[in-house]
């Protein structure tokens, strides 16, 4: 009885909305539609389907998988300001942050099995059943440690809002200790994916100390970008609050990231340019092209414009304060943290190949709309469990208003 | 000496092509020692059933990483994979599984001085090996070097002349060098590949997940991925085939060289050494002190690629 209740309260919140929430959402169902027709062809002639190669041998997947992990755990990793800075009630923002880990995490898992060559045997995967490599491979790590945050970021919120439909207390000594674990492992999703690549000694261009850093650097740009978009959204739509200033300060802190995550890049650029070895060449290839070859280069500078100017809107008091102009910076970071920690980051890996051939890769047709699809779903998801999680938090939907209409 | 056969039209040439096989979920007929394993991933092969896009029959999709099988186990995979290549082929395959032989650890020497750069070794390794013609996998990469200069990044591995060797060039061979502190093995997220008593670093492709971290971990360009089916023409495939050699691989697995695992555990010598026609792959037991791989490394100088990231390859190169 009471289930039903909730059923037919959840799915009457999900078939009603504006007309741009039904545009919305028909958009991400055919992007999903579309993905999963181009992942079928895939399928079936294999991965020959993508722009991939024994010399690019991992591409646009897995760049969007690299710059997932890092919104999932920014978007966590934003309770700390949250907390500190009181930005609101501190639940509603740990749940939208958390069901914005939540989709973005399942978008990784959706990348990395689009990658895979043999999604038949991910069993071989499973402890007990298959052989997990740990602890030597830092892949069966991250394994680890995704599902371990997703766990995470299902039951906390689930847990919250179990309570809030039945309009009970939440009983935070029991529920605090695991909002404070998500946070430490959201570190360790995003330094253990920076691990992957950082560990391989055949690939100069990952195999530097400052890659972790970065990565953690990178993430506090473009998650919290996200969810400054998103709080204004799930503002606009329901009962939910976020203040103002707490976005402008969310702003702030980016611009500090963004700032901490221009002078790794710096350095970076000095250690490569001044010591002036081979392991310059993956550098230059992005910045500059090698031999001519250079399909790299207009994306990279494309990000590294869009963020010196996130980077300026974010730091001037008058453009931070304006929503207008704090939109335009929370996307163009998105888009250049993007193309830097996607692409641009997994593809230079690759470019010189170990024995310095210069092949070139470029995503195919069937390859992007895999992606799109991903991204589809992801998005669909995300607003799926804000349609029906905000309004329990806020009290708009619990047990009472469901039986009651 | 001159040879036409050189042209390395190498690799991501590829095209679109049908699938050819249709999977056909068969019947549970292997009594296995691991009930609830199989239990499992029965109901997990009626789902994949239903998504019927991998060619992958219900034995195959069980079927256990090489090292965890019974030897009872061993049997049934071998004589299915003989039938399945039979019917594919249409020709009776050999499928060993030899083990190493005690007191083996197989090493290579090349000599870097004489090589002629003419890539007989190629083309006998992609026979040899059942290495897939379209798309094209080739294990050995002949880097051609300027002479005085030792710079990967000015090597070039398509040049196409019409006699070698060429004045003023020298040559040098690259495969997987099997290195004692392989980075791709440690990498592998399921132990799907690994380094045999014997030194050999092979892949068991059946377990193989397709998820390219050792690609990327490989100094060497030592590892190929099957991006989509391989084709071996009927009348060059090679019937005598080791499970964790030569045998025909699926698409969307790993393979590498495995010093021509189903030659060598039997006393012959990798095809590559025995194509070379002016003799400069030499091969044996660095255990053996009077193996030729051990005199050659006591008596002239040699190196091995990459030294720096300590991967300790068994690939010598040497010169007088
Ligand atoms: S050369 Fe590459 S594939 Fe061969 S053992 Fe070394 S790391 Fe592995
Ligand atoms: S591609 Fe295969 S062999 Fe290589 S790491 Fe992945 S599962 Fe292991």
């Amino acid at each position: 009885m009471q289930r039903s209740g909730f059923i037919v309260g959840a799915v009457r919140r999900l078939v009603t909305g504006p007309p741009v929430y039904y545009v919305w959402v028909f958009f991400l169902l055919a992007l999903a539609g579309a993905g999963i027709t181009a992942y079928v062809k895939q399928l079936q002639l294999g991965l020959i389907v993508t722009g991939m190669t024994n010399y690019v041998s991992w591409g646009f997947y897995i760049g969007n998988f690299t710059f997932l992990v890092g919104v999932a755990a920014a978007a966590v990793l934003l309770i700390i300001p949250a907390y500190v800075y009181d930005f609101g009630p501190i639940k509603d923002i740990v749940i939208v942050g958390e069901a914005l880990a939540v989709s973005a995490l399942i978008m990784c898992m959706l990348f990395v099995t689009a990658d895979l060559g043999r999604p038949d045997r991910v069993w071989h995967l499973f402890p007990g059943l298959g052989i997990l490599n740990l602890p030597r491979s830092m892949l069966a790590w991250d394994i680890v440690v995704l599902n371990g945050y997703l766990f995470l970021n299902l039951f906390i919120p689930g847990y919250i809002l179990w309570k809030a439909y039945h309009e009970q207390q939440v009983n935070m000594r029991f529920i605090l200790p695991f909002i404070l674990l998500s946070i430490p492992w959201a570190v360790s999703i995003h330094t253990v994916t920076a691990f992957i690549y950082n560990g391989l000694a055949a690939r100069p261009f990952w195999n530097a100390s400052i890659l972790a850093p970065r990565f953690l650097a990178s993430a506090f740009c473009s998650g919290p970008a996200l969810s400054i978009l998103l709080y204004q959204v799930v503002r606009r739509y329901s009962r939910f609050h976020v203040k103002d200033e707490a976005l402008q300060k969310i702003a702030e802190m980016i611009a500090i990231a963004m700032a901490i995550n221009l002078f790794l890049l710096g350095a970076e650029f000095f250690k490569e340019l001044y010591s002036d070895t081979h392991h310059l060449s993956p550098l230059q290839y992005l910045y500059a092209g090698v031999h001519g070859k250079g399909r790299l280069v207009p994306w990279i500078w494309t990000a590294f414009t869009f963020n010196i100017i996130a980077f300026i809107i974010f730091l001037v008091p008058v453009t931070r304060k304006s929503f207008a102009t704090l939109n335009l910076g929370c996307v163009l970071i998105i888009v250049g943290i993007w193309i830097e920690k996607g692409i641009g980051l997994i593809i230079p890996g690759f470019i010189p190949a170990p024995l310095g051939e210069v092949w070139e890769y470029a995503p195919t047709g069937t390859e992007i709309m895999v992606a799109a699809g991903i991204w589809g779903i992801g998005l669909l998801i995300l607003t799926v469990i804000l349609k029906i999680l905000v309004p329990i938090e806020t009290g708009e939907f619990t047990k009472s208003t469901a039986t009651a209409s | 000496m001159s040879d036409r056969r050189f042209m390395n039209e190498a690799v991501p040439d590829k095209g679109d092509r049908e699938r050819k096989s249709d999977p056909s979920p068969g019947s549970p007929q292997q009594q296995g020692t691991d009930l609830s394993r199989r239990t499992f991933l029965a109901g997990a092969a009626a789902v994949m059933g239903m998504f019927a896009v991998n060619s992958c029959t219900w034995q195959e999709f069980i079927q256990n990483n090489f090292r965890r099988m019974t030897k009872k186990e061993i049997d049934e995979t071998t004589e299915r994979l003989k039938a399945e290549y039979r019917e594919k082929y249409g020709k009776d395959f050999v499928v060993g599984t030899e083990s190493p032989i005690d007191g083996t650890l197989f090493a290579y020497a090349l000599d870097i001085q004489r090589c002629i750069g003419c890539r007989r070794c190629v083309h006998g390794c992609v026979e040899e090996n059942n290495q897939s013609r379209d798309p094209e996998i080739q294990y050995i990469r002949v880097l051609r070097f300027k002479d005085g200069d030792m710079d990967l990044e000015h090597s070039d591995i398509y040049y196409n002349p019409d006699e070698v060797p060429q004045k003023g060039y020298y040559y040098m061979p690259v495969q997987c060098q099997h290195c004692a502190n392989a980075p791709c093995t440690k990498v592998c997220p399921v132990q799907a590949t690994w380094t045999e008593p014997d030194g050999i670093v092979v892949v068991d492709y059946n377990w193989c997940i397709g998820c390219r971290y050792c690609m990327a971990a490989c100094p060497y360009m030592g590892r190929w991925f099957n991006f989509a089916d391989p084709v071996i023409p009927k009348d060059e495939v090679n019937t005598e085939t080791h499970y964790l050699g030569n045998r025909p691989r699926m698409r969307n697995v790993v393979e590498k060289c495995t010093f021509c695992i189903q030659r060598v555990r039997k006393g012959k010598y990798p095809k590559c050494v025995e194509v070379c026609p002016v003799g400069v792959r030499k091969f044996g037991n660095l255990l053996d002190p009077d193996s030729e791989v051990s005199r050659i490394i006591r008596t002239k100088r040699v190196f091995r690629l990459k030294e720096d990231l300590n991967t300790q390859p068994k690939f010598y190169y040497f010169f007088e």
